[in-house]
């Protein structure tokens, strides 16, 4: 078999295997194997990237959504409820909307690629790709890159806030509840509200 | 491999994801959704940078922003459930009616 036509084999094999688990992330009664679907969904897209040349964007997709998926797991097991499986789970809302959403979302950008006349400039040097990435993120594009940096660094304060114990109103489990909207349900200064 | 495959590829990820995002109770699920939609909009990224680009470096650098996004947006999903369960002990979107119009 030619290199060529692995290629497309390999493509293929990791575009139908994206598109399948993706759509079975939706309809499994499990949320932890949702979520690992999700990350084959992921490992076959890095796999389609790395195809196309970009060795480094593939494989870095591949490491973080395995950690993510990870986390995502973990976090089902906190909070939510039948996350094992045991039971049907079928939790949807406004389903018919969704699924016309959906599928126009699907056809636009589908037919992008008949209808738009895109430039047919294949990458020369594919081999170089990863030097050119890092030369470039450390060189005309660090502020980018740096800016990217700082946000998550923000993004891990910010975040570090919101999920404390200590709520706005008080300590989460002990009941943090917000005051009510009336004014005239607030109890002032602990005297008796006004009628 | 051509440009149009990869994009039909990209435009069912991303609708699959629309799908997922508008239909689903349950936050993580919701949140599954937002992922499989940046999923595409980085092969569909990726596949314009390698096939109409030219293999031009800031293509790669635009999908590494991307993945920022994505990180970022992940961590701000799981501290907003983390907050939402213990003040409202809320898992699904039903149950947060105060805004609701």
């Amino acid at each position: 078999m030619s290199e060529e036509r692995l290629v497309d084999v390999l493509f293929w094999v990791f575009a139908i295997g994206s598109v399948v688990t993706g759509y079975r992330v939706f309809r499994t009664d499990s949320m932890v194997r949702a979520a690992f679907y999700l990350l084959a969904s992921f490992a076959a897209v890095g796999g389609i990237l790395v195809l196309l040349g970009a060795e480094f964007l593939g494989m870095v997709l591949i490491l973080m959504m395995a950690g993510e998926m990870l986390v995502m797991a973990i976090v089902m097991v906190m909070f939510m409820m039948n996350p094992a499986g045991l039971n049907p789970m079928w939790m949807v809302h406004q389903h018919r909307i969704a699924v016309a959403a959906g599928v126009v979302a699907f056809l636009a950008i589908a037919s992008l690629g008949f209808l738009v006349d895109f430039p047919d400039q294949p990458n020369a040097r594919p081999e170089l790709a990863t030097e050119q990435l890092g030369i470039e993120l450390l060189g005309d594009s660090m502020l980018v890159f740096q800016t990217a940096g700082v946000a998550l660094l923000s993004t891990m304060a910010g975040v570090v806030v919101l999920a404390s114990r200590r709520g706005r109103y008080g300590i989460a489990d002990e009941g943090s509840e917000e005051p009510p909207l009336q004014p005239d349900e607030v109890d002032l200064l602990g005297e008796e509200a006004t009628p | 491999m051509t440009l149009e495959a990869l994009l039909v590829v990209a435009g069912a990820l991303f609708g699959i994801g629309v799908y997922g995002a508008l239909s689903q109770q349950s936050f993580v699920m919701l949140m599954m959704g937002l992922e499989l939609m940046i999923n595409a909009a980085i092969l569909a990224l990726v596949a314009l940078w390698a096939l109409a680009a030219g293999g031009n470096p800031q293509g790669q650098m635009l999908a590494v922003v991307f993945m920022t996004v994505m990180a970022v947006e992940m961590a701000l999903g799981f501290a907003l459930i983390t907050n939402v369960y213990r003040v409202r002990r809320a898992d699904i979107t039903e149950k947060l009616r105060r805004l609701r119009g």
